[in-house]
């Protein structure tokens, strides 16, 4: 399953799966602090473009992972998301904290 | 229209998407929009997300209730567990408020409830469990435009 996290540079790119919530949530944040501390990532860039279901469990694993960089100056990134996506994020106010790139 | 089912499962994390798909099948003779359906799954995914790592900590043993019904175009889901119950109501339901941020829970579960149901009403004993009662009227949209 770790052909869903790749490094790029000092960016994180994480696949998000097809179904995102509490019982998938714990694999990707684990997976995904391996990387951070183990390759020194500053980035990390969420890819939705599998995703067709998410709750509040996704925004939990992308406020953590922020929690984890911000410190260092690093930065979230948001790719593929959907009206569904954005809309969680503003309803979240996670819109102010990850840059969503088209 | 009167439709009404019940169900009752284990309290743990993969039967998530179990209860929430089983929600929105039996909310479809509704024919609901594509958006309506995403709506129900998140809210019932979020309240048996709560039951299974805030009702019961997490722990195996415990069960969840599932109740749902139509009554003409609302759907009414009541999700029931006895675990342990909240002490301060309306302090879990503010945004971003969570007794477990080191599970990277956001304190999102009631508000995405609240946003993405007409009505949301949470009963609770502490020590004695827990029940969400949500209801949401299918088919608004259309309606309007049907008037047109």
């Amino acid at each position: 399953m770790s052909e869903n996290f790749k490094v790029i540079d000092n960016y994180l790119m994480v696949r998000m799966p097809e179904e995102i919530d509490h019982h998938k949530s714990s694999y990707i944040s684990e997976n995904a602090d391996k990387f951070i501390v183990r390759e020194q990532i500053s980035n990390v860039v969420f890819d939705f473009e599998d995703t067709k279901f998410m709750d509040s469990s996704g925004i939990g694993i992308i406020l953590g992972r922020y929690k984890k960089i911000a410190c260092f100056g690093g930065k979230v990134f948001a790719i593929h998301t959907d009206n569904r996506i954005r809309h969680l994020f503003m309803i979240s106010g996670l819109h102010k904290i990850v840059e969503i790139m088209d | 229209m009167k439709n009404e089912m019940k169900m009752e499962f284990d309290a743990i994390s993969a039967n998530e998407a179990f209860a929430r798909v089983a929600v929105a099948a039996f909310v479809s003779e509704l024919d609901p929009t594509l958006e309506e359906i995403s709506d129900i799954k998140t809210a019932v995914s979020e309240a048996v997300t709560n039951a299974v790592i805030h009702g019961y900590d997490g722990l195996e043993g415990g069960k969840v209730n599932i109740r749902c019904s139509i009554d003409q175009d609302v759907l009414h889901v009541e999700v029931m567990d006895k675990g342990k119950g909240i002490d301060d109501i309306e302090k879990a339901m503010e945004p971003l408020f969570t007794t477990k941020p080191e599970l990277n829970r956001s304190g999102m579960g009631f508000p995405f409830m609240e946003a993405f149901m007409d009505d949301l009403e949470v009963l609770s004993v502490p020590g004695e469990g827990t029940t969400v009662i949500m209801k949401k009227k299918i088919g608004c949209i259309p309606w309007i435009g049907d008037e047109e």
